[in-house]
């Protein structure tokens, strides 16, 4: 009989599951349902092992692979565990990319005015369109693409990224190679993992078998040295960068354009930062010439406009992107949307278009303006400490160096001493050992606070 | 040597690329691509061989009929990945079917675009959603522009307050734990889940007819094997015919056994509710053999009789099943996106780990979660108040069941369904299903959806959906009389 993970009961975060041990804590007293023609007879069991049933459905095998959870839910996790070590500390989160800030009045109202429009015969709507709404897509291709030749037809609109990138993995299946960064944003590998494109994990490097790491430290400017690597039938990349930060600039991403089209592989481009970017490195991949004929771009209203709760994203599958044999990538990408999903909620598409709106806009701006003005404050922080601090000027996360120790130590001590919530670099990756991600989504005074206490911790 | 690509936006001389044109000019392979909308097609990259420029797009007007046999027309520098086509892909058969019923109900308005089509094919809701379910979303849509209401990230499986009023509501007696139901975005992508959570190396038995998507999501994740044009059917996908000699359930007897059972009732597209004594079978049968029913009860709020409306009512059903759901149909949240899954924690795999968990790594790794709104607006439907609105429409949509029902038994066709689902399975006998929606859509303007659609066991049958304005119904009603007596 498998034995489960044992931990303290927790209430309501997303891993709150993982604490739970009914498993094995079930009344061995338990009467069955008493129903007409049955006869019900307590017994008491010596234990559910010798009586309960097991199918004879193989585990799936990929699943077996993963280790551990999923890595956010295992933060809550001890986010959760903390609280109830600290019942009275002040626990400030900057672990998970989570958005606190108010969504702007000008956006919910687009949503509670389509809230109101489904009680009425004219404003009713069922089904949408599994690709979107035809406005939304338009004012998402004319407002991030403007001038790239992106149409309204290239866009699908989704219920956000990692929703994307999961179908996107079932649209390739199990019979692709694929390249992460590393450290990346767990999703791509944990997804890889699951689709059963990789090997097993090797725990001496911390890496899956059939994966290509990119690795990205600041020896190499957090860009993969591409003469090291690969090829892949797949390349997701991620810029502006989870964890690292730091967006990547246009000669990169040319070179990286070139890379993928001498290889014939398909980037999946995740630009979910882009609207953080404060110079002038690109914003979407399609601003590189010959992007179209090689990648696809996912991205997410979830950090312009608050909607981590909303869930509003879309991905760009240009019609020049084909397999191997000429067929066009966004054909089946079309069946996987009309087949696996049913469209993004038609509020949450409805919030969008009033996000794209031209108030809409400037207050998402001033939105990510604020997060922005969070992570110069941390950034100061950890820099005035002595500590060499990557990312912060062009993404809401700040990757801080903590050579030679173990970021799962590290993010536990900050935790134990200061009751700050981080991530540990590892989380994302080997290359991430080392480090820790400290995100800029929270209130000011949080912030504030949370940078006095790691001054009190470091100095 | 120059072709013309003739369209409304473009006319202009092309030089072959070698890549796809064979050096005696022979075509190497041609493209067709359907956008399933209007829209102008790319072509690729050409040269316009007066002016030497590459890598230029150029238009194509798109066909009403919507398919464009491209002859692949790039030039020398087209690009084309190295990227194998997902073979699993390449093994579905032509359009999902309610994107084909789509672009058929398209070319028929542009056929007829003065007459006034009826819809009762798709089963999408037409009756808006009850004030008090839209004014908490509205409240709760308000709410996120406060401090104090704002939310975030929500718990991937759900919010806890919502799972429990699932669980209370419609498990009650039933022992299923709020932690054991899963939140979604809708059952269409929690089965998609569930295929990614099994995984390719099951086996896998559906009704015949049935509710396409357990098929194609089966057939993308690599569990189907090729498709036999002489059957009509997938090689290793079980198909058990589900037709009125059989009392529209499967004749367990006569089935072997497959790791997973997909059984949906009350039955889209038949509109049979399975007896308890069915269910009953059907869970010793899965006992018996070690399998897993997924039993998809979107529909269980038409029942109208004592069918059981879970798998969980049915003792032993927690050991061997996980149930999906959805508020689509009895909410009217088709648009909204709100559904559920539910898997008992006694439900384990051959080697004893239980399902649950490996579901739930799903959801946090495929999943962030339904959106908030919609999950404000569930609770909202299963409130005292709400449940009671939703039945009120619950009822409009039952009652133009039975008039559908008796309009085409009064004209002495044979009907199935209607009683326990917005679903009417009308016979035919000795006729094909697409003929006779092509008739009926043809000389009466009513969309309905053909048997075949769901399976070869629906040849010779019409789906037709109780989903539409009462008005509507009723000209449909006798649009249907004109034709068919």
């Amino acid at each position: 009989m498998y034995s489960l993970m044992s931990s303290p009961s927790i209430s309501s975060s997303s891993s709150s599951f993982l604490g739970q041990t009914h498993f094995d804590s079930r009344n061995p007293n338990a009467c069955l349902p008493t129903k007409d023609s049955w006869i019900c007879k307590c017994v008491a069991t010596p234990s559910t092992e010798t009586t309960a049933h097991t199918t004879k459905v193989s585990r799936n095998a990929n699943m077996a692979k993963l280790q551990a959870g999923y890595l956010f839910p295992e933060i809550a996790r001890r986010r959760s565990a903390h609280m109830l070590k600290y019942p009275d500390a002040q626990v400030i989160s900057l672990g998970i990319g989570d958005t606190t800030e108010p969504i702007p009045e000008v956006i919910t109202s687009g949503m509670a005015k389509k809230a109101h429009a489904l009680s009425t015969l004219e404003g009713y709507s069922g089904y949408g369109a599994e690709q979107g709404e035809k406005q939304l897509r338009a004012a998402i291709a004319s407002t991030f693409y403007g001038d790239l030749s992106i149409e309204e037809s290239d866009i699908f609109v989704s219920d956000g990224a990692k929703s994307d990138i999961s179908r996107l993995q079932v649209m390739f299946g199990s019979n692709v190679t694929m390249a992460v960064q590393d450290p990346s944003y767990p999703a791509y590998v944990d997804l890889s993992v699951i689709l059963g494109q990789t090997g097993q994990f090797q725990k001496d490097v911390e890496k899956y078998g059939n994966i290509e790491y990119m690795k990205c430290n600041p020896e190499n400017g957090f860009f993969p040295d591409l003469s090291t690597v690969s090829r892949t039938d797949i390349i997701f990349f991620c810029s502006p960068y989870n964890p690292t930060g730091n967006a990547a600039t246009r000669e990169q991403l040319t070179r990286l354009v070139q890379f993928a089209k001498d290889n014939g592989s398909i980037l999946v481009y995740d630009s979910g930062y882009a609207m953080y970017i404060s110079d002038d490195s690109p914003r979407s991949i399609f601003e590189i010439p010959g992007a179209k004929e090689v990648a696809i771009e996912v991205s997410s209203f979830s950090k312009y406009a608050g909607f981590t709760g909303v869930r509003l994203g879309w991905t760009v599958v240009p019609k020049e992107l084909l397999y191997s044999d000429g067929f066009p990538v966004a054909k089946d990408f079309n069946r996987i949307e009309c087949t696996t999903f049913n469209a993004a909620s038609n509020i949450s598409q409805a919030s969008g278009l009033a996000c794209l709106s031209p108030e809409g806009l400037e207050a998402m701006h001033k939105l990510v303006g604020f997060y922005k003005e969070n992570t110069n404050i941390i950034m100061e922080t950890f820099t005035s400490l002595g500590f060499s601090v990557y990312g912060g000027k062009n993404a809401p996360y700040v990757w801080v160096h903590f050579p030679g120790q173990s970021s799962w130590d590290v993010f536990s001590e900050i935790l134990e001493k200061t009751h700050v919530v981080t991530t540990p670099g590892s989380g994302f990756g080997p290359a991430g050992d080392g480090f820790i991600r400290v995100c800029a989504f929270s209130h000011r005074g949080n912030v504030l606070e949370a940078c006095k206490r790691f001054k009190r911790l470091y100095k | 040597m120059g072709w013309a690509l003739m369209g409304s936006n473009m006319l202009a001389w092309f030089r072959p690329c070698p890549k796809h044109w064979a050096t005696d000019g022979s075509k190497r392979m041609g493209h067709s691509w359907s956008l399933g909308e209007h829209g102008r097609v790319i072509c690729g990259a050409f040269v316009l061989k007066e002016t030497g420029e590459k890598n230029i797009q150029g238009f194509g007007h798109v066909d009403p009929r919507f398919w464009i046999t491209l002859i692949c027309l790039p030039a020398l520098f087209c690009h084309g990945t190295k990227v194998p086509r997902n073979i699993n892909m390449e093994r579905l058969r032509n359009g999902y079917l309610f994107s084909e019923i789509c672009r058929r109900e398209l070319e028929h308005t542009q056929k007829y675009p003065h007459a006034k089509l009826i819809k009762l094919g798709i089963g999408d809701t037409t009756e808006p959603i009850p004030d008090i379910i839209t004014s908490a979303m509205a409240e709760h849509a308000h709410a996120l522009s406060t401090i104090r209401g704002y939310r975030g990230y929500g718990a991937e499986q759900g919010n806890m307050e919502l799972r429990n009023a699932i669980a209370q509501t419609f498990y009650r007696d039933m022992g299923i734990k709020a932690n054991e139901v899963f939140v979604s975005d809708g059952a269409q992508c929690d089965i998609s889940r569930i295929q990614m959570l099994l995984g390719s190396n099951v086996t896998v038995a559906v009704q015949d007819p049935s509710f396409p998507a357990y098929m194609d999501s089966s057939v993308i994740i690599g569990q189907s094997g090729n498709f036999k044009e002489e059957t009509g059917k997938y090689e290793n996908i079980l198909y058990m015919n589900c037709g009125p000699e059989s009392n529209f359930f499967p004749d367990l007897s006569n089935t072997p056994r497959t790791d997973i059972i997909f059984l949906c009732s009350p039955n889209n597209p038949t509109g049979h509710a399975a007896s308890r004594q069915q269910l009953e079978q059907l869970v010793e049968f899965a006992k018996a053999n070690g399998s897993i029913i997924i039993h998809d009860s979107a529909y269980a709020a038409y029942i109208t009789d004592e069918s059981p409306r879970s798998i969980f009512e049915i003792p032993g059903g927690r050991e061997v099943a996980i149930e999906i759901s959805s508020f689509s149909k009895f909410a009217g949240f088709t648009g909204v996106r709100l559904g559920w899954t539910v898997v008992p924690e006694e439900l384990l795999y051959s080697n004893g780990f239980p399902v649950i968990k490996d579901y739930n790594r799903i959801v946090c790794t495929c999943f962030n979660g339904a959106s908030s709104i919609a999950q404000a607006g569930g609770l909202a439907c299963l409130s005292s108040d709400g449940y009671l609105a939703m039945n009120a429409v619950l009822d409009y949509y039952k009652e133009n069941a039975k008039i559908i029902m008796d309009t085409f038994t009064s004209l002495g066709l044979k009907v199935h369904g209607g009683k326990n689902a917005p679903y009417m399975w009308v016979h035919f006998p000795g006729l094909r299903s697409w003929d006779v929606f092509n008739e009926i859509l043809e000389k009466t303007h009513i969309i309905t959806v053909p048997g075949t659609g769901f399976g070869p066991g629906g040849e010779g049958y019409i789906r037709v959906s109780a989903f539409g304005q009462r008005e509507s119904v009723i000209e449909a009603s006798r649009r249907l009389k004109n034709l068919l007596k």
